[in-house]
């Protein structure tokens, strides 16, 4: 299987993001380099719109992931409640 | 440890860049400065297009109107990418909370029915017609020369999708957020008789090849035209009617226009000015499509508005054509 | 009442799908006529899945608050004389390189994108190729406004964009985005929408960006990590349109296949440009361009032909190739513009006894027995003032542009060199790739405005070198360019920091 991955550029809001993406990843590897949080998993990569508000303690949109974004590996699907990134094999 | 530095050595050892002290002389030129002008390729291109081979890239005879200098041309406005978006997302913010406004007060339902008829047969539809104004300033960008006078095309064409966008959403609101209001719009542009005209004068500079005559049937004239009849008659109108919270709704075409207006006239009389072969030129092409375009919008003047509406927005082209010296 | 909710996909299909008609007063063809020619077979764009479903409003909130956020960096970066805090003033050169070699690209992705996000057919796609147009056109501007404080401290930046035009290893990425846009517009989506964007730009800008944060240069990461927020939609754009170009028609999968062919290999040895920046031009590192190609080619490259293989999608052509190259092409190109250092507008310098010690490190088996040995020789005629200059114009290859000089995967010592004759003329390659592209398009390469040849020709003001480089190409003489040592701009670093000169330092070394 094929590692799913996104990086982050390393900043505050990001932090919870990593925080949110560890929860509903249990098996996620979470790197960091200058600069940048880069976080990687088996086959796929969830976050999950409530998880994020939750840490964050206030509304948060799908769409704002995109503010902290750097780069990312595997099929995207993005609704309101969830970005996911999957590779089928 | 500190070091101690001489403020003399910390002195700049040139204003800006090269281009733009050519043009503007050697001092600190502005961001619009350094990021539009003299950045596009100018000669020394690799391969003729496949899918034009006559022509280079970036080639000035796409379009039958001549400048010694693509480069003279300025945005009033000033937009870069960075000024430009952070405009609109001004414009945006204003926009939400009317739209917000509109639907937490359920403001759809103090609207007549008749009102709501209208305002889906004679303004949601040209959220398809604002596709083709999409369409066609992306042409004008994709093919013109210069980057100060293509990127005002760019932000153009990126205006229009979200004003196609904005139409959509009155349809929406209207409805409950039902898609019928859209279902009947779409039925109004492509069928009726009112509409047919609009529709047959878009596909046509659908399919122009002179990307500044592209220009001057959209921009200029159709939306001239066009604007002038929907968010100032139109509006004043339905107002009348008991449907002044339209408004609200349409706030950011109408402080959109007069936005782009700005860019509008100033790259129209820039270019007429330049020489006597383009005042012609540009003179036949405005001729052309005026003709068409009044012929096209007096039935959905009528209706919308009433006898003597086109008239009146063509007033108002005619006064910005005398303007631009046409 | 109270309003249906509305879920993100169906106000995205409301909102951009469904404003596209059939059109009747004119025909289809008329109005995207440039769909067919190029052999891909369409039958239905309603087929086409959206990347991402980001309408204008979002979009304007988003950049805006992307924008407000760089420009401030960019504002305090100027203010505090920031290029002060760069570790070491060679750095610079590598973003003088990105400014004069990289951005005028992103300007012709801007146009490419305009172009394509006109004329095909399905709106949905269209609109994601617009919205990558106005991003496009941001990461040039946003990148002429970070360097443009970095423009006012050091030489070489000045004239980037008539350099782009005429200079000879700036036609190297200048011709790679002349191809692509003279192509059709699927071979232009295939060859920058995910060829460049999906599979090789990480390379550029993940890696390169983070080495610019760890070199202490603000405005360089923060344009770099901005772009990259839009890069990852881009990526997933690419991704799609290979997908549906797969799944339309089996008669596009080979042609499919030979653009991803083509353009992995122009785009690898364009990169080469990237590998030396990596590996020569940052003066702490991050990872060494072996490690970042590994990562970002070899593991999330793989992750990807593994997964279009159902579509019967295979690793690039020359892939195999491209891996064995990770070994050498830093070191190779660094050699060529090292030689060529009197014709460059950066300036270029033997690494340190620390940095080539980091480079037998990381490079054990290349490093050592290839390239230090030459180097260790450079750096001695230079201490004895006869610092190495290549005084002779160089071969080009026909297709990629780069001086011939990288070697045999087999035999790394000797030079690499194919040629194909047509309509009785003579072509030289410096690969198999650069052939093969050649061979399957002569009529187009054939075209290339190679700079030597013009210069031969007399097309770039003179015969003279001082007029070519100094009055076409613009490149002030003993100033932009040379060895870094002895330069204005190691002058002016010395002050700010009350640093002796590099000349004085060697005297006290020996």
């Amino acid at each position: 299987m094929s590692k799913a991955y996104i990086a982050l550029q390393d900043n505050e809001e990001s932090h919870y993001i990593v925080e949110a993406i560890e929860e509903d990843n249990p098996s996620a590897t979470v790197i960091y380099q200058p600069a940048m949080i880069r976080i990687e998993n088996e086959g796929q990569l969830i976050i999950n719109r409530e998880t994020v508000e939750e840490k964050m303690g206030r509304d948060w949109e799908i769409q704002a992931l995109h503010v902290n974004l750097i780069t990312l590996g595997g099929n995207v699907d993005e609704d309101d409640d969830q970005f996911s990134l999957t590779w089928k094999q | 440890m500190s070091i101690e530095i001489k403020t003399a050595t910390l002195e700049p050892i040139r204003h800006t860049f090269e281009h733009t002290k050519r043009r503007f002389g050697d001092k600190p030129a502005s961001r619009y400065q350094e990021a539009s002008y003299d950045i596009a390729p100018e000669q020394n291109f690799h391969y003729r297009p496949l899918w034009q081979p006559e022509k280079e890239l970036f080639d000035q005879s796409r379009t039958a109107v001549r400048m010694e200098d693509w480069n003279v041309h300025k945005d009033p406005r000033q937009y870069y990418y960075g000024t430009y978006v952070q405009a609109r997302a001004k414009l945006q913010e204003v926009t939400e909370s009317n739209y917000a406004f509109f639907e937490k007060r359920g403001l759809a339902d103090r609207m007549n029915d008749e009102v709501k008829a209208k305002i889906i047969r004679c303004l949601v539809p040209l959220r398809h017609a604002e596709l083709g104004a999409n369409m066609n300033n992306m042409f004008a960008f994709s093919y013109g020369t210069a980057t100060v006078l293509n990127q005002g095309f760019l932000y153009q064409s990126m205006d229009r999708l979200g004003i196609a966008q904005y139409l959509s959403r009155i349809g929406l609101l209207l409805g409950g957020n039902s898609t019928e209001n859209l279902v009947a719009a779409k039925e109004f542009w492509m069928s009726d008789p009112a509409w047919q005209g609009i529709r047959r004068y878009i596909e046509n500079a659908l399919c122009l090849k002179d990307w500044f005559e592209v220009f001057i049937a959209q921009d200029v004239v159709l939306d001239t035209l066009l604007y002038d009849l929907m968010y100032r008659q139109f509006d004043e109108a339905i107002t009348e009617q008991g449907g002044s919270d339209l408004a609200m709704l349409t706030e950011f075409m109408q402080e959109w226009h007069k936005d782009s207006s700005r860019w509008v006239d100033a790259t129209l009389k820039t270019t007429v000015g330049e020489s006597e072969h383009n005042r012609e030129t540009i003179a036949g092409w405005i001729t052309d499509w005026q003709e068409k375009a009044v012929a096209d919008l007096a039935p959905l003047a009528e209706i919308a508005v009433g006898d003597g509406a086109i008239n009146a927005s063509v007033d108002v082209l005619n006064k910005r054509l005398a303007k631009a010296g046409l | 009442m109270s309003n249906r909710k509305i879920n993100m996909k169906e106000k995205y299909r409301l909102l951009t799908r469904d404003l596209e008609w059939e059109y009747s007063y004119r025909d289809y063809k008329e109005i995207f006529p440039m769909e067919e020619f190029e052999g891909i077979k369409i039958t239905d764009w309603s087929k086409w899945e959206d990347p991402f479903r980001l309408t204008m409003d979002a979009y304007w909130k988003y950049q805006a608050e992307k924008e407000k956020k760089l420009y401030a960096i960019l504002d305090a970066f100027a203010q505090n004389n920031g290029q002060q805090n760069v570790t070491d003033a060679r750095y610079v050169n590598a973003i003088k390189l990105f400014l004069t070699g990289i951005s005028p690209g992103e300007h012709q992705a801007a146009m490419g994108f305009g172009h394509v996000g006109r004329q095909l057919g399905g709106v949905g796609a269209r609109v994601a190729c617009q919205m990558q147009a106005i991003d496009e056109l941001r990461h040039v501007q946003t990148q002429i406004h970070a360097m443009s404080h970095y423009n006012k401290f050091f030489d070489g930046f000045q004239d980037f964009s008539h350099m782009h035009d005429r200079v000879w290893y700036l036609s190297v990425p200048k011709s790679f985005f002349d191809d692509a846009r003279t192509a059709g517009p699927f071979e232009y989506m295939v060859a920058i929408g995910f060829s460049f964007e999906y599979v090789l730009t990480n390379l550029l800008f993940v890696p390169f960006m983070s080495g610019a944060a760890y070199n202490g240069d603000m405005a360089t990461v923060t344009f770099g990590f901005s772009a990259q927020s839009d890069e990852a939609r881009h990526m997933t754009l690419g991704l799609e349109i290979i997908k549906f170009l797969l799944e339309q028609h089996p008669d596009n999968v080979p042609i499919v296949q030979r653009w991803i062919n083509k353009w992995f290999w122009r785009g690898t040895r364009m990169l080469a440009l990237v590998a030396m920046m990596m590996d020569y031009m940052l003066p702490n590192k991050v990872m060494s361009w072996k490690e970042a190609w590994e990562v970002y080619f070899e593991e999330a490259g793989g992750a990807l032909f593994k997964d279009l293989a159902r579509y019967g999608i295979e690793m690039p052509a020359y892939a195999k190739t491209a891996i064995a190259e990770k070994e050498h092409i830093s070191h190779q190109a660094w050699s060529i513009f090292y030689n060529y250092g009197h014709a460059a507008a950066f300036h270029t310098w033997m690494p340190t006894e620390e940095e080539m010690d980091w480079l037998s490190e990381k490079y054990p088996d290349t490093f050592d027995k290839y390239y230090r040995p030459r180097f260790e020789k450079w750096r001695e005629m230079e201490a004895a003032g006869e610092r190495f200059y290549n005084p002779t114009l160089p071969m080009l290859c026909q297709t990629c542009q780069i001086p011939m000089g990288f070697t045999d995967m087999e035999d790394p010592t000797s030079t690499f060199y194919r040629q194909s004759e047509y309509d009785g003329e003579r072509y030289n390659f410096c690969s198999d790739g650069c052939k093969d592209i050649f061979d399957y398009e002569p009529e187009k390469y054939v075209q290339s405005w190679l700079p030597v040849h013009q210069i031969y020709q007399g097309n770039c003001g003179g015969a003279e070198m001082e007029e070519v480089l100094g009055e076409y190409y613009k490149i002030n003489l003993g100033v932009d360019n040379m060895d870094f040592h002895g330069s204005p701009d190691e002058q002016r670093w010395n002050a700010w920091h009350n640093l002796s000169s590099a000349e004085d330092k060697l005297k006290q070394a020996s």
